[in-house]
């Protein structure tokens, strides 16, 4: 379903991604995997077209990302950021409806004010928490309402950036299976990028190891830990010993 | 021959940021025409911007104008035209100061609340989120802002010159003993049209700027809270000085008249 071929893409003189090839199949749940900083966020902002790559190809569907309607090329998508990006000035339920109550989507304001809460129940938030303002929740409910507003429209392709960073174990693990539960409910093909070895684990169908710039690995979660990839056994193991600098 | 290759830096960098927020301007006067148009966040930024600064505008013109009536007093009783104070707070209020100083206060409180509302959503991935949820920044953002301070601050201009003529009439007949009713007959007489029409105007070109500059800077903010504090103040400091510069071509363009 998605498609990236040789995509590279540079800030000055700091080379991020240096040819990332990457398949991801309609349906399924590819984690991508890394340390901070080696471009997993880019990578999936090149897709989105909110980072435009310096070369190569994406294919949504055998077609180029971003090209025709962008619109409608983006309202197939739905994406949880790693810091929620809720709009502080809208409260909870607006912030879900957002693409409800504008746009191609628009519905009536009641409608959309009861999907919102919908949402909101299908994340386990109470419907209390609709008309409160981002700033007034936690950080794991911020992540909740972050991923009510990623699923509201009920898009084909949902992205999850970094999901469980900055939660406690168990927010995370709740996160987690509230991710694999809906991405399943959905039939929404997911890409998620961490460095959370328990989260790649609970919502991976397959794993990849995006490291100085390429896709080191590429596997089931199954064989990531019978890999033989000196970069994948590094990394899943935590060891500063390897290919990968532990100062970088 | 590095003192020159230093100073055509500068001027080459200078250039380019004219240009990039001349290409601004642009891009935010097209979106200005083009659906969709958010209702809502025009009426909140018409709020923020027109009714919320209403009590600054007014407490700076009420003093700049008592305070230029006493001005106009005690320098004109210097060759006996002490008798000119309400035609020169008149025409001091509306065709300059009032433009002027509501036009830098809207860039202190308006201009820098922008900056740091959008850097703020920019540095939080805010502006993103704006796009995969299929809604144009600069649809969302900047129009319905840089819109409402065209509209407002004329209004503000307007507020803010007759409250500026107040301040010098209440000094005028509070305590430098002038005629209430000759004070205000003298004002109105001495006022033209083109006076009004230059400080509107004057007044919708500040707000074009201010709100201009703030959707600008934010837009375009570094990351962190250096980012945002850099934006703020770039903007502030660019508003101001565009509102200066533009308040002098106009000025002159209305004395051509």
């Amino acid at each position: 379903m998605i498609r990236m071929q040789g995509v590279t893409k540079s800030f000055g003189s700091n080379h991020v991604l240096r040819g990332v090839d990457l398949h991801i199949a309609k349906g399924t749940s590819m984690v991508i995997i890394g340390g901070s900083g080696t471009g997993k966020s880019v990578a999936l902002k090149c897709v989105l077209g909110l980072v435009t790559p310096d070369a190569g190809t994406i294919l949504v569907d055998g077609k180029p990302a971003g090209v025709g309607d962008r619109d409608a090329f983006l309202a197939r998508f739905g994406m949880l950021f790693q810091g929620g990006a809720l709009f502080d000035s809208l409260p909870v339920w607006q912030n879900v409806a957002f693409r409800l109550l504008r746009g191609a989507l628009k519905r009536p304001r009641e409608e959309a004010r009861a999907i919102a809460i919908e949402k909101l129940r299908r994340v386990g938030l109470k419907a209390d928490v609709a008309d409160r303002l981002p700033a007034e929740l936690s950080g794991g409910m911020q992540k909740r309402v972050g991923l009510a507003r990623a699923i509201a429209a009920e898009p084909e392709i949902i992205f999850f950036d970094e999901p469980t960073t900055g939660l406690d174990p168990i927010m995370a693990g709740v996160i987690n299976d509230l991710i694999r539960e809906i991405v399943v409910e959905m039939g929404a093909t997911a890409m998620t990028i961490t460095h959370d070895m328990t989260s790649a684990r609970a919502i991976a169908d397959t794993v990849a190891m995006l490291h100085d710039g390429v896709i080191q690995w590429t596997g089931t979660v199954e064989q990531m830990d019978n890999s033989g990839n000196p970069y994948i056994d590094q990394f899943i193991h935590g060891r500063s010993e390897g290919p990968i600098e532990a100062v970088r | 021959m590095s003192v020159l290759a230093a100073i055509g830096r500068v001027v080459l960098m200078f250039l380019a940021a004219i240009g990039r927020v001349a290409l601004f301007a642009g891009r935010t006067l097209t979106h200005f025409v083009q659906p969709p148009f958010y209702g809502r966040e025009f009426a909140h930024a018409l709020l923020h911007i027109g009714w919320l600064s209403l009590p600054v505008v007014g407490l700076t013109a009420i003093f700049t104008g008592g305070a230029l009536a006493l001005q106009i007093y005690a320098g004109g009783a210097r060759f006996n035209a002490e008798a000119v104070v309400p035609q020169i707070v008149a025409i001091g209020m509306v065709r300059e100061l009032g433009p002027v100083l509501v036009g830098l206060m809207i860039a202190a409180r308006v201009t820098s609340s922008i900056a740091a509302e959008i850097a703020t959503m920019k540095v939080t991935e805010q502006i993103d989120a704006l796009v995969t949820l299929s809604t144009h920044p600069m649809k969302y953002l900047t129009v319905p802002r840089v819109l409402a301070a065209l509209i407002a601050v004329p209004f503000l201009v307007g507020v803010g010159d007759i409250i500026g003529i107040f301040g010098g009439y209440a000094v005028a007949t509070g305590t430098l003993s002038f005629n209430p009713a000759a004070y205000i007959k003298n004002t109105v007489d001495f006022l033209e049209p083109l006076d009004v029409i230059s400080s509107l105007t004057k007044g919708a070109v500040f707000g074009f700027c201010a709100a201009l500059m703030g959707c600008y800077y934010g837009m375009n903010s570094g990351r962190g809270a250096m980012g945002v504090g850099a934006a703020t103040k770039g903007s502030v400091e660019a508003a101001a000085v565009l509102i200066l510069a533009a308040n002098f071509v106009l000025t002159g363009v209305f004395f051509s008249l």
